[in-house]
């Protein structure tokens, strides 16, 4: 089962697959969306020019409910949301490395696009394969072998579950 | 129980007495940021978060510094959409035009960010007002838009790496090369999800300007924060700029840090960070011979009164190679008006230099200084990922501002030295 739309109050119903586009260390949110870009918010806009400097073939190729597969400090530099904007809405349901830069992690959750850490699916998995990820449960199929990812933190899975923090806002802090 | 000047300052505003590495806070804010790339994001969210009034129209801050003056139909109407909430909310601080100046330096200036606050704002660089003892991180317009709403912000408390910093600095040495060398150390994400606390004899002798530089890059390490403890230099600085009277916290002898890294300055050289990550460094004695087409002095990392004088010292009576564009953007209205009295101004168009308007511009590849294929960059800026200054196929070289003067005369990467 594909899962066309992130749908974080079933998170623990949801189930990924796709096609992985794989990248390596230190991806910074510059080549994710460079600032040339920068001068619209427009999500769809955005998505157009997701790696448009490194991965040219990236945004006219990838398919709702693909994945992306990366090494280490994934995310790190600017601050920029437009960067994980622009990755969910090329159709990237998860994002799986060894590990995140902070600003990038906090983004990606407040917007909708879970991540999960996994340095032996990292290196295992392969670009242009497929794979099937179980969110919840961290279970990571490809390439032949089964990785377990590293839970969400029990804080993100309730960021989750309230929809976003812009839900999580109005449910809990404001009572709207 | 002990604590970190980092925990204090957290545990301050979340109402606790203590707080300790791991633990999630909401935490208010003294003062939220953002810029004419980043509000328009934060915008949209506050408003579908429902709300008619940011939490506090005095403590929201907003700077046109980007994309500006506007650099096309698109940057122009992001600006307006800023300025016009701006008025609608009654923000006093609104900057643009010949207000304005890049964020991280004015609003030091200004008198508006001091020690022992809490700042948040929707830019990286905001690590920055670390120099003065705060507690200063960026984050993404969705929890900005979060912050204007409510004044608040979840925060997991970070463990601290202390950076001790001992010995005497060589000439034409540095924050920023102390910041290089340290990022060279560590690794880009040496510091990932840690507070990042500098120190040492050295830190305390070092100049403001030198600790906003060396704050303002703990983000290059992957650092949540770099803070330095206030004293008598932090607070001559803030005295000067606002008649509020600041929070002092310090770290406590016996507080737990995560890791401690001890420096010797003795035998740092300035330092250059090559392509394509700010943790590439080499000492610039020892970069051969790299042929450049640009020179950037400026930005948030070194677009101070003080960085312009130290580029002065080298470019005063002598010209810029014939091969490149030299480009100066001083950081403020404020340190343009400066510059100009004191001659700096004057000495940097006698040796061919072009003077922008203070902005992000060029660091960012934004406008005013963009590269094209090939071309090759030493910059004060604070990265050179690729493609960061325009074409991928271009490359930055990170230095403080004696080697990129030098390098401009020389038109080759080098330091005073070499001239």
């Amino acid at each position: 089962m594909i899962c066309n739309e992130v749908n974080f109050s079933k998170m623990e119903k949801m189930m990924i697959q796709g096609r992985i586009w794989k990248f390596g260390d230190d991806v910074d949110t510059d080549v994710i969306i460079p600032a040339r870009y920068l001068n619209v918010s427009a999500k769809d806009e955005l998505a157009k020019n997701c790696f448009a400097d490194i991965r040219p073939d990236f945004a006219g190729g990838v398919l709702v409910g693909d994945i992306l597969v990366a090494g280490n400090n994934f995310g790190c530099g600017s601050s920029r949301e437009h960067a994980p904007l622009a990755i969910k809405a090329a159709g990237i349901r998860v994002i799986i490395a060894k590990s995140f830069a902070r600003i990038f992690y906090r983004n990606a959750f407040n917007i909708g696009l879970p991540l999960l850490e996994s340095a032996e699916a990292s290196t295992g998995l392969s670009d242009g394969e497929d794979a099937i990820i179980d969110l919840a449960a961290g279970r990571i199929e490809g390439n032949g072998r089964v990785f377990q990812a590293r839970p969400i933190p029990d804080f993100m899975a309730k960021l989750i579950d309230a929809g976003g923090l812009v839900d999580y806002i109005r449910k809990v802090k404001i009572g709207k | 129980m002990s604590m970190t000047i980092t925990e204090k300052i957290l545990a301050a505003h979340a109402g606790r007495d203590r707080v300790s590495p791991g633990d999630l806070i909401e935490a208010k804010v003294d003062v939220a940021l953002a810029n004419d790339v980043t509000a328009p994001l934060a915008l949209k969210v506050f408003g579908e978060i429902g709300v008619k009034k940011v939490f506090d129209a005095d403590r929201v801050v907003l700077v046109a510094d980007h994309f500006v003056p506007n650099k096309d139909i698109a940057s122009a109407e992001q600006v307006k959409l800023v300025r016009e909430f701006a008025r609608r909310q009654g923000l006093r601080n609104y900057f643009e035009g010949g207000e304005s100046g890049i964020e991280h330096v004015i609003l030091p200036e200004k008198g508006l960010v001091l020690p022992g606050q809490l700042i948040i704002g929707a830019d990286s660089h905001t690590c920055t007002y670390g120099a003065l003892g705060a507690f200063s991180t960026g984050v993404g317009s969705t929890d900005l838009g979060a912050v204007m709403a409510t004044g608040e912000i979840w925060l997991k408390v970070p463990p601290t790496i202390l950076l001790r910093y001992e010995g005497s600095l060589q000439p034409y040495v540095g924050g920023k090369d102390l910041i290089l060398h340290t990022i060279g150390l560590l690794g880009v994400e040496g510091a990932l999800y840690c507070a990042m606390e500098f120190t040492g004899g050295v830190i305390s002798r070092l100049p403001m300007y030198q600790r906003f530089t060396m704050s303002n890059m703990a983000i290059e390490a992957g650092g949540k924060n770099g803070i330095i403890e206030p004293d008598e230099t932090t607070l001559a600085y803030v005295a000067e700029r606002t008649s509020l009277k600041p929070d002092i916290f310090r770290s406590d002898p016996d507080a737990q840090y995560e890791k401690v890294v001890n420096i010797n300055v003795d035998g740092i050289e300035p330092q250059v960070a090559f392509p394509h990550l700010p943790s590439n460094v080499r000492p610039v004695s020892e970069v051969g011979n790299i042929p450049i087409d640009q020179v950037v002095i400026g930005s948030c990392t070194n677009g101070r009164l003080e960085d312009l004088r130290d580029a002065a010292r080298i470019l005063k009576g002598r010209k810029i190679s014939p091969s490149l564009r030299l480009i100066i953007m001083p950081g403020s209205p404020l340190i343009y008006k400066l510059a100009m009295r004191e001659g700096i101004l004057e000495a940097f168009l006698d040796a061919g230099a072009v003077i922008g308007p203070p902005c992000c511009g060029p660091c960012l590849g934004g406008h005013m200084g963009v590269l094209a294929s090939g071309e090759r960059a030493v910059a004060t800026t604070n990265r050179n990922f690729v493609g960061r200054m325009g074409h991928p196929k271009s490359e930055v070289y990170l230095a403080n501002p004696f080697v990129a003067a030098a390098s401009a005369v020389l038109g080759r990467v080098g330091g005073p030295d070499d001239m």
